[in-house]
């Protein structure tokens, strides 16, 4: 199986340890990830803040660069939603040859998660993390993809791990892209309301599977001193005794 | 009041939501409402195992009806007129105003009792109406507590969702007297003592206005029927006691027949009150003895909607506010911010359809969301108000620095190499990114830090590494 990487704008920019860690992951789990090159951002930005013509570009060049493997892991649940709600809403405008490619795509773009459970068919990654953590699904992830329990399986597996519940999870945290400055007011509330669940949690590190949101409640979390540090998904699992 | 021009010159949402965030009292009283509801919601919804089909065949049916729409609305039309009704179609809003006030002139009264209605909101109704020297008297007990309080409703279902008990005592105790028979003394804010003394003051209404005016929840094609759900009785008073009964309904609310009626009796007052049924259902069908039956056609911008094929999904809506309930936006910007009698997340993608995109507040309404989808979770016609706001982000109008910063990042984009480059760039300058960024940006780090920037990017780890393995 020819499993690709696709790192992510952001991640690829702000937080190059995810993709190392999910490199880590997937080797030792026997998968031999490449990374194509040419890959840059799925789009996202610029189809949700409504300039879909260069979402469209985007989204052609992403067919492009990724055609030719079985699996695509995207260490995002909103990146991923966006291939696989919006890349076929995008290309019904086009033509019927690139709506043929986008459909051929779609179901080979994964969510980590979804590609340790359902691809991999794990749940215990042998991870070691002795640490007090809370889980935050963040919206696409929950509502785009649906991918239900799946990290917190995940998550439970870890040795030494306490998963503490977080109230209000299935709250957005207000970061939403651009909203995050077109209405930094709402956002900014919605985030405090979300940083005081966390922390009412008692919780050492705040997980999700979506660094964008992460950085949004991070940079609150740091601003006000919290003392909870942001940790994605993958650098968790990645995790084992012998690399601590 | 509460009319369609009274928003006029309203800043842009953002601007409304961040003053709205600062009221402590506001944000207090909303999040106790929206979350008593939200709960309510969840746990009727729950107990039907089949709500997935019956939230299928809800969209289904109104999919069906609006492809049919002419067919229908003609249908309708003939079932009314042989039931001894009078059919008026409006085009608009005046049109619709116009019809209405001549129709209370020729009884030759000067007031009219209302039942909550959203469409007479839309079209400003009640100021139409004073202009004219009518007086509309509302008689949903929270659109009452609305009009006496010189206010605006802030959600399609409890209008007065922003205002707490010991509020409305005070507008009772200030304001009925100016309106009718006045609040007892000695009036207190326990839920009973201020739904009695409604019940007195609407009371002496009913029973002396000849002239009703109400909107309609559903309209039935085979029989020309139209229905009213509720919880109070008001609206049964309004509909049955008057002279002449004028409802002014939106042409998207027609069923083809009965059986249909089912399927939405299941899905609207679950989603809405969340309740397992609403307390009064009212049917009528044309004119009954005692009693002049006017229904207007109400189109308002709809078959203008109608003719997107994204956008006309937002004709489903059956007005039950369950996307309010959910929406966390909605929850701390409360109704008003959105400048429309239309709030919340369907408010955000049925304004701009309806009154277009030209006002700054109106191009504002799609962006008025984190697109987080839990308002097309819990819409029982499945309108998927994440895809319509985004369809509608494309056709806004965007500021120019916007444009400018988006076209620089798709040229970045477009090609790995200048990704890399800009990515080499933001490192080697990371030491002087500053904690506070300038210009509109500065609305990030306002509240929020931005994370390091790391020294190296992933692609040029994997090359300097070969993907780990050096
Ligand atoms: S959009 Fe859906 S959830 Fe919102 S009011 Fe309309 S029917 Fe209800």
């Amino acid at each position: 199986m020819r499993v690709a990487l696709f790192i992510t704008c952001v991640n690829d920019t702000l937080f190059p340890g995810t993709g190392q860690a999910v490199v880590t992951l997937l080797r030792r789990l026997g998968c031999d990830v490449e990374f194509p090159r040419a890959q840059t951002c799925c789009g996202q930005m610029h189809v949700n803040t409504g300039y879909p013509e260069e979402g469209t570009r985007l989204a052609r060049h992403f067919v492009d660069v990724f055609a030719g493997y079985d699996a695509v892991v995207a260490p995002s649940g909103s990146c991923a939603a966006m291939v696989r709600e919006q890349y076929p809403r995008l290309a019904r405008a086009t033509t019927p040859s690139f709506a043929g490619e986008v459909a051929e795509m779609v179901p080979k773009v994964h969510d980590l998660s979804e590609f340790l459970v359902d691809v991999l068919g794990v749940t215990d990654v042998g991870a070691y993390f002795p640490h007090r953590v809370t889980y935050h699904p963040t919206c696409h992830s929950l509502r785009g993809l649906h991918l239900g329990d799946r990290p917190t399986r995940l998550l439970e597996q870890v040795r030494g791990l306490e998963l503490v519940p977080l109230p209000g999870a299935e709250e957005c945290c207000g970061f939403g892209g651009t909203f995050a400055v077109k209405n930094p007011a709402i956002s900014a509330a919605m985030c405090g309301d979300k940083v005081r669940n966390v922390t009412s949690t008692g919780a050492e590190v705040l997980c999700a599977a979506d660094n964008s949101c992460l950085m949004h409640i991070g940079g609150t979390l740091t601003r006000q001193r919290a003392g909870v540090r942001i940790m994605h998904l993958a650098e968790i699992l990645a995790t084992t005794e012998a690399t601590r | 009041m509460s009319g369609g021009n009274t928003f006029l010159g309203m800043p842009a949402f953002p601007r409304n939501a961040a003053a709205a965030v600062q009221d402590s009292q506001l944000r207090f009283n909303l999040r106790k409402a929206t979350h008593t509801i939200r709960g309510k919601r969840a746990s009727v919804v729950a107990e039907l195992p089949d709500w997935a089909e019956l939230r299928a065949a809800g969209k289904e049916i109104k999919d069906h009806t609006l492809r049919n729409l002419e067919r229908y609305l003609l249908q309708m039309e003939e079932a009314v007129t042989a039931a001894g009704g009078h059919v008026h179609w409006a085009a608009d809003a005046e049109e619709a105003n116009r019809i209405v006030a001549d129709l209370v002139k020729a009884t030759g009264e000067t007031s009219v009792v209302k039942v909550k209605s959203m469409a007479t909101q839309e079209i400003g109704l009640n100021e139409a109406l004073q202009a004219e020297g009518i007086t509309a008297y509302e008689t949903d007990l929270a659109e009452l507590i609305v009009q006496l309080g010189d206010d605006w409703p802030s959600h399609i279902l409890v209008p007065a969702i922003h205002r707490n008990r010991s509020e409305i005592r005070e507008i009772f105790h200030d304001k009925m007297a100016d309106w009718g028979r006045a609040a007892p003394e000695g009036l207190t804010d326990e839920p009973r003592a201020l739904a009695d003394a409604a019940r007195l003051h609407l009371r002496e209404r009913f029973l002396s206005t000849k002239v009703a005016v109400s909107g309609a929840n559903f309209m039935i094609a085979e029989t020309g029927t139209l229905v009213v759900l509720e919880s109070e009785g008001n609206g049964r008073m309004c509909l049955t006691l008057p002279e002449t009964l004028i409802s002014v309904v939106g042409i998207e609310k027609l069923l083809p027949s009965w059986r249909d009626l089912e399927v939405f009796l299941q899905l609207l007052p679950r989603s809405s009150t969340g309740e397992r049924m609403n307390p009064y259902t009212s049917t009528w069908t044309g004119a009954v003895e005692g009693q002049e039956f006017h229904l207007v056609l109400l189109d308002n911008g709809r078959t203008q909607v109608l003719a997107d094929e994204v956008g006309r999904q937002a004709l489903r809506c059956i007005r039950c506010s369950a996307c309010l309930n959910v929406c966390p936006v909605y929850e701390r910007a409360g109704g008003h911010a959105y400048g429309s009698v239309y709030p919340g997340p369907i408010g955000a993608i049925l304004t701009p359809q309806l009154r277009g995109m030209g006002s700054a507040l109106d191009a504002s309404l799609p962006y008025a969301s984190t697109l987080c989808g839990a308002c097309f979770e819990a819409c029982p016609v499945a309108i998927d108000i994440p895809e319509v706001l985004v369809h509608l982000r494309g056709k806004a109008r965007h500021p120019r620095t916007e444009r400018l910063g988006m076209r620089a990042a798709g040229w970045v984009f477009n090609r790995p190499a200048r990704l890399a480059r800009a990515q080499r760039l933001g490192g080697r300058f990371r030491r002087f990114v500053p904690g506070r960024l300038p210009g509109p940006l500065s609305a990030w780090t306002d509240t929020r830090d931005i994370p390091d920037i790391p020294a190296e990017s992933f692609r040029d780890w994997w090359n300097r590494t070969d993907g780990g393995a050096r």
